[in-house]
């Protein structure tokens, strides 16, 4: 064992450990580990401020004032300060009517419908990517995880779309299911006809075609994400498998599916959190519809807090998003991504 | 080595620095020294905000006059300077007039369309009065002045003001074997049947906007209202049952099916398959709107001089036509136009300069250079478009012109009123829908 390997796992000249044995600490000793402490932290100090100063400014402090403002009645024109306080009414319209008789069916119908409706949209595109597009894009990261000419340009291909800005898509896709446009025509030509009511304005399909449209975006990163993983799990393995007799199929699903599977619980991570989030290209296909068909959460709150200049109700139903999707992100850390970082803790 | 990462470094923090106070420096021309005696030799700036914006031909008649005026009335009052902004209508009124007016930072004179949100507006104390200083030229504006008032005073003043109707293409009409335009609900129902007969799309709508397919409504119930019902719908009282008929005379029109095949999917102004797009290629009839879609219809041909002559030359107007038994006066009609208010902080300048705008000369010349409709009376004989005189005409012997509703009663009331519009034209509600969106809205301010 060379001096290196005992000197310990290389944390730091001060705490190595020589082969002699630990030397008493001198108070020059002391005050040297003092001073480089201070220093390591004030180092820490300097290059993290400004991020978090950033992260406080744009992130903290709009949540703590969204949380504010959807305490009050306002309209968003007048100064907030004579806004009218109402608690937790805006909640209590938005989640079940309102706790006013005299209107609840009212606002049940014009404001809790609608927002229920919105987070039904949001909960469907959650299931439906993880019922269609995991699996599509798994079986296709398999089927291309292997060197054939031509390679680099079919990942380019598949990798387009998500770099796309989400309203240039949008504007694109909205003319192609024009009721006049080339969906149409193409299923038209096959002998089928487009959805009564429109592409988008059916009240059943519409909320599909979106769905249709965002797995067109974001299926690309799903495959290039997996194709990434697949690339780390070892050609041996693969190839002692086959040598064992182990079909394509058997080696897809003992070896390379479980050894990706950190990179899966990622991408489901961050579909999750991007379903809920859903805004930029459900507003681009104009706004969630005539009668909220896809409205999604952020669509609602756009709609009906800032263009009816209800901005209490509004920042209501932000805070009500950011519960939410605060709910789901830590919970799916804490139970699925615990076991990926307990994995990687012991690995060190 | 150390020496020059070092150097490296405090480049890296000197560039990031630059970077940093560029983003933060502020517009410049947002500075405008307030003159509080309204000295005529002190340098005054005022910053304008108006929607004027190129069309998609690069065109931009409207902007271009606008910088005229602004030009003329520097050469004027030397010590004024006016800073123009060009912001596109949706941005502007929706994004960036109510963000600057928030932040406390708002521009001197900027676009204002009136009604419930101009209210708004000046119940918060961001608009300059103007009854007094200008009550001169509010007098003169005589009823057009009606939308840009608060409370008994003047908020803003109009330049102009337009009634809408049906707009159609007469070569069409003749092919479908119409002699007559339609004045009442039967004779339009014939014209529609004559239409489809000839295998032609009646009436084109851009009822994924939901504003267009909004003002049938808002117009059956303006036939339908009596005209108190219609100037108290401030008071937010839709107890009325007139309203209820409204939605049923519009669910009858419906029900005839005059309009083009997925008509919630097609948007008003944008592309050949928008409701504008289809009347201006002669593919649909008919259409309502207002008077700006003079300008939209030519935006659709090539821009020269011969194909907007010969597409100017095959349109012609008819106001809406009639229901009958309604406590509304017939000839009452739905119009709206575009003003411009002071922001309260403003210097005296700027009314003096709001003046000047609906002046006869710049009126006159809006009407001969823009083509619009002037709200100044002498200003009328400038309107050479004979489509604008039968507007002009039909605002001018009109009972009453009322505002469009969604812009009379706010964008909270009138927000939710035009979604429950939209949920008759979506064949998913009836009409006590509009009333309960409304009322519900109401419930909520």
């Amino acid at each position: 064992m060379t001096t290196m390997e005992t000197s310990g796992k290389g944390r730091g000249p001060v705490d190595d450990a020589s082969s002699a044995g630990p030397r008493p600490a001198s108070p020059d000793l002391m005050a040297m580990r003092r001073q480089d402490q201070r220093r390591k932290w004030r180092e820490i100090t300097l290059f993290t401020s400004p991020a978090l100063l950033l992260f406080a400014l744009f992130v903290v402090f709009p949540v703590i004032s969204a949380a504010r403002y959807s305490l009050y009645k306002w309209n968003g024109i007048k100064a907030f300060s004579e806004a009218e306080f109402i608690g937790f009414e805006n909640y209590a319209r938005a989640l079940w009517g309102g706790n006013d008789p005299a209107t609840q069916a009212a606002f049940k119908s014009a404001y809790t419908e609608p927002f229920w409706q919105a987070v039904g949209h949001n909960l469907l595109i959650i299931v439906a990517s993880m019922a269609i597009q995991l699996p599509l894009a798994l079986m296709i990261a398999l089927i291309l995880n292997r060197k054939f000419p031509g390679r680099s340009i079919v990942r380019v291909i598949i990798f387009a779309p998500y770099v796309i800005s989400e309203v240039i898509a949008g504007v694109m896709w909205f003319i192609i299911f024009d009721p006049n446009g080339i969906a149409t025509q193409f299923v038209n030509a096959i002998g089928l006809h487009p959805p009564e009511g429109g592409w988008f304005e059916s009240q059943q399909w519409g909320i599909w075609t979106v769905f249709f449209i965002v797995t067109w975006k974001y299926l690309g990163l799903a495959i290039i994400l997996f194709l990434a993983g697949l690339s780390g799990v070892s050609q041996e393995l693969q190839e002692a498998a086959a040598i064992d007799g182990a079909s394509w199929w058997q080696i897809q699903r003992r070896i390379n599916i479980p050894l990706i599977g950190p990179t899966i619980r990622i991408w489901v991570f961050l579909s999750l959190i991007g379903s809920i989030q859903l805004f930029d290209m459900v507003w681009v296909l104009n706004r969630g519809g005539t009668q909220g068909q896809y409205a999604t959460i952020a669509t609602f709150m756009m709609q009906y807090g800032f263009f009816r200049k209800d901005v209490g109700f509004g920042s209501a139903v932000a805070v009500i998003m950011f519960i939410f999707s605060l709910l789901i992100a830590v919970g799916y850390m804490l139970t699925v991504l615990r076991r990926d970082n307990d994995n990687s803790e012991l690995a060190r | 080595m150390a020496h020059m990462r070092r150097t490296a470094a405090l480049a890296a923090i000197a560039a990031s620095t630059a970077l940093v106070l560029a983003a933060c420096s502020g517009d410049p021309g947002d500075d405008n020294s307030p003159g509080p005696t309204g000295d005529s030799t002190e340098p005054v700036t005022l910053t304008w905000w108006h929607n004027g914006v190129a069309g998609d031909s690069g065109e931009n008649t409207l902007g271009d006059y606008w910088q005229k005026v602004a030009d003329d009335y520097t050469a004027d009052h030397p010590n004024v300077t006016i800073e123009i902004e060009q912001i596109q209508n949706e941005d502007l009124q929706r994004t960036r007039i109510p963000t600057a007016l928030q932040s406390g930072d708002a521009p001197d004179i900027f676009q204002q369309w009136g009604g419930g949100e101009m209210a708004a507006q000046a119940e918060a104390g961001y608009l300059m009065d103007l009854s007094d200083t200008l009550s001169d030229t509010v007098a003169s504006l005589g009823g057009a002045v009606g939308p840009w008032q608060a409370d008994g005073k003047t908020y803003g003043l109009p330049f102009q003001f337009a009634v809408e109707g049906i707009w159609y293409r007469k070569s069409l009409f003749e092919q479908a074997g119409i002699t007559a335009e339609p004045t009442t609900m039967e004779e339009l129902n014939a014209a529609v049947q004559k239409l489809k007969d000839a295998d032609i799309v009646p009436i084109a709508v851009g009822a994924a906007d939901k504003w267009p397919s909004a003002h049938w409504w808002y117009n059956f119930a303006l036939q339908a209202c009596s005209q108190d019902v219609i100037k108290n719908l401030g008071s937010f009282d839709f107890t009325d049952p007139c309203f209820i008929k409204a939605g049923e005379n519009l669910e009858a029109l419906l029900g005839t099916e005059p309009f083009q095949p997925d008509f919630t999917s097609t948007v008003a102004q944008t592309g050949a398959t928008s409701s504008a797009g289809m009347v201006a290629n002669g593919d649909a009839a008919m259409e309502l709107m207002g008077q700006w879609n003079f300008f939209v219809y030519q935006g659709f041909t090539d821009g020269s001089d011969e194909a907007i002559q010969a597409l100017l030359d095959d349109l012609d107007w008819f106001p809406m036509p009639g229901v009958g038994g309604g406590e509304g006066d017939p000839t009452a009609a739905l119009g709206g136009g575009d003003g411009f208010s002071c922001y309260v902080d403003a210097p005296p300048e700027c009314a003096d300069f709001l003046a000047y705008i609906v002046s006869d000369d710049v009126q006159r010349g809006f009407a001969e250079t823009v083509g619009g409709l002037p709200t100044n009376p002498n200003a009328a004989d400038a309107v050479a478009n004979p489509i604008n005189q039968e507007i002009a005409q039909a605002a001018s012997s009109a009972a009453y012109v009322q505002l469009w509703l969604d812009t009379d009663l706010g964008p909270n009331v009138g927000g939710a009123l035009n979604d429950g519009i939209a949920t008759i034209f979506g064949g998913t509600g009836g009409p006590q829908n509009p009333v309960d969106a409304m009322t519900a809205a109401a419930a909520t301010e």
